[in-house]
């Protein structure tokens, strides 16, 4: 059984249907994150689990018990707010002790606990600090530290890093994933950042105007995307339109040029959208590999990729390459050949 | 041009304040013929009956504060937190009692709690005690509510109240442990408003014929010569500890940045 169950949420705000039957089971000390565009419905479900919002309908199980009727601060939860939100009068290690002394627990263990989370953020000397001296990437993982220091069931965490900059947003993935491994907690974290979900989860679920169109582990999420609108919304995604002239045979037209998948693709569809990933797409090419003729239309270099975009009769194709310090990228106006494996090619329906 | 107007605007305001407050001072010192002397601060910090009403006037205004707070504070954050709409509403209410007469109210406390009513506070002391103490209380809401409302304006009271329920905090946690100390700097700047106030209050305490300080001033007024100035310095420079007191806690918060 899930350790974190939620069935069938449903979340109205007077006549607007933000939340249109979630399910979700989380197992003990899964990572869970909740993708999606803004507005998708992801902080409202977050802040259901954590009771700050009343399901219109459905259930919210923790642990075997049933908390949907429960207040925040009977839900054994920890919540960690984009805005850090820690409290402005009390030092770092009062923050971290605040949930250990509304417990009651007695003083001795409330310094040790203290002690072992300060440590644990890589912060053990700042306890006597105040919030407003602390950097952004700080004042977020003491934050952290206090949701975790009354060891709660579930953690919550609502776009945690999207106030910090890039450089510590990246390097605080890594730590928060290793904190929330070491302690075994379940978590589920909220973002819209695909990047972000796609380096920390252990399965994402992908939400759509408050529906989960799809929920997977990130390899899945991005290799086998079950909608277009996943397909779409996570990594760049390239689409070409292609007339069917074989469904059974999987040939089809692209341009004025005919291709071979190799193997069936769904019937009864006069066209498809071709989609690859930009990794999928070479200049080169192997044997067997599908080839367009396009021209150049755009050269940027990222370092240790660079994107080129090729227009190819059908569509607008972006290719990553490695970059190789012995051969120079094409630049923009040359005809080049694209070429890709016809397994890498997503065949999209609607 | 300007610059000479603005000038000239300012002195014409300090003087119109000061060359009063000057006279006062002066000729508070002038009890003893041809020389300056502090003889009337001496009599009247001498006379039992200055002790009194002014000992009586503090604990009234300390217990105003109290009575303030306990009403305020979480009144301007429940608003703040869950009927933000009404924020308007509620702040005209506070101001009331601006616009209202205190003699009014107080007509109004006597007719609702005279001796012949159901609840006859008027007939002691002690409960008339409290009617002015809720009357001080009335008169203080303009000032407590805006200056804690303006206190829960630099926190994010929603964000740090659910922080704390995260953390299984309940509502009496969260308002002694978090709300009120992050306003506790604007909760005593209203505090000293309302001691300034309290203290040389008059209309109240008279008609309610509770042994205060204002009723006192007025009495001597009324009696003496130099006394009264003496009086009037004293309780001006009351109010002004007060005024800078307000702004010696803003400088002294550990939690927030040095004000520069
Ligand atoms: N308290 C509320 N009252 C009314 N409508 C609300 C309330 N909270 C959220 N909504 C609406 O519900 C929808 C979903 O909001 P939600 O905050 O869950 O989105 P989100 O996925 O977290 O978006 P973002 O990435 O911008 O944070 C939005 O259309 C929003 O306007
Ligand atoms: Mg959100």
């Amino acid at each position: 059984m899930a350790f974190l169950e939620l069935s069938a949420l449903q979340k109205y705000f007077g006549a607007n249907h933000v939340v249109r039957s979630f399910d979700l089971d989380v197992a003990k000390g899964e990572f869970v994150t909740l993708l999606g565009p803004s507005g998708c419905g992801k902080t409202t479900v977050l802040r259901m689990v954590a009771g700050f919002e009343t399901p219109s309908s459905g259930q919210i199980r923790i642990d075997g018990r049933d908390v949907t009727a429960l207040r925040t601060s009977q839900r054994d939860i920890g919540m960690v707010f984009q805005a850090y939100a820690l409290f402005p009068n009390m030092t770092v290690a009062e923050n971290v002790a605040f949930g250990l002394r509304v417990a009651g627990r007695p003083r001795a263990e409330i310094d040790a606990g203290v002690r072992e989370m300060l440590t644990l953020i890589r912060l053990p000397d700042l306890g006597g600090r105040y919030p407003f001296q602390l950097s952004g990437g700080q004042q977020q993982r003491v934050a952290l530290a206090r949701a975790l220091a009354a060891r709660p069931k579930v953690l919550l965490l609502d776009e945690p890093l999207s106030a910090l900059d890039a450089k510590i947003r990246v390097s605080l993935r890594t730590e928060i994933r290793a904190i929330q491994r070491q302690l075994g907690i379940t978590t589920i974290f909220v973002t819209h950042d695909q990047e972000e979900a796609l380096s920390m989860s252990d399965r994402i679920v992908v939400m759509s105007g408050g529906v989960a169109e799809q929920v997977g582990p990130p390899f899945e999420i991005y290799n086998r995307p079950a909608t277009r609108f996943v397909a779409g919304f996570v990594g760049t995604l390239n689409q070409i339109a292609a007339e069917v002239i074989d469904a059974g045979a999987g040939r089809l037209a692209v341009g004025g040029a005919e291709i071979a998948l190799g193997r069936a693709i769904p019937p009864g569809q006069g066209t498809v959208s071709l989609a690859l990933r930009p990794e999928a797409v070479g200049l080169g090419g192997r044997p067997g590999d599908i080839r367009l003729a396009g021209e150049v239309s755009e050269v940027s270099f990222h370092g240790s990729v660079v994107r080129v975009r090729v227009e190819v009769a059908g569509g607008s194709i972006a290719v990553d390459t490695f970059n190789n310090a012995a051969s120079r990228p094409p630049a923009a106006g040359e005809r080049v050949e694209i070429a890709f494996a016809p397994s890498d090619v997503l065949i999209l329906g609607d | 041009m300007t610059r000479f107007l603005a000038w000239a605007m300012f002195l014409f305001g300090v003087a119109y304040f000061a060359l009063p407050l000057f006279g006062m001072t002066e000729f508070s010192l002038r009890m003893r013929r041809g020389v300056y002397s502090l003889d009337a601060y001496r009599v009247v910090l001498g006379d039992p009956q200055f002790q009194a009403t002014f000992a009586y006037s503090t604990v009234m205004a300390l217990l105003t504060i109290v009575v303030g707070v306990l009403v305020v504070v979480p009144t301007a954050y429940w608003v703040r937190l869950y009927l933000p709409r009404l924020r308007p509403v509620v702040e005209f209410i506070t101001l009331l009692p601006l616009v209202i007469p205190p003699i009014v109210i107080v007509f109004g406390y006597l007719r609702l709690f005279n001796t012949s009513s159901w609840l006859p506070l008027t007939g002691t002391a002690a409960g008339t005690n409290l009617l002015l103490l809720m009357g001080y209380a009335t008169l203080s809401l303009p000032y407590m509510y805006r200056a804690v409302d303006n206190g829960l304006r630099t926190i994010d009271v929603r964000t740090l109240t659910e922080a704390a329920q995260s953390l299984g905090a309940g509502w009496a946690t969260i308002l002694a442990r978090v709300i009120l100390p992050n306003v506790l700097v604007a909760v005593l700047s209203g505090a000293f408003l309302t001691f300034a106030i309290v203290i040389g209050e008059f209309v109240m305490a008279a008609l309610l014929n509770r042994p205060a300080f204002g009723p006192y001033l007025q009495l001597m007024g009324a009696n003496k010569a130099y006394e009264p100035a003496a009086l009037a310095v004293i309780a001006f420079v009351v109010t002004w500890v007060c005024m800078g007191l307000i702004s010696l806690v803003t400088r002294f918060q550990k939690f927030t940045p040095a004000p520069r």
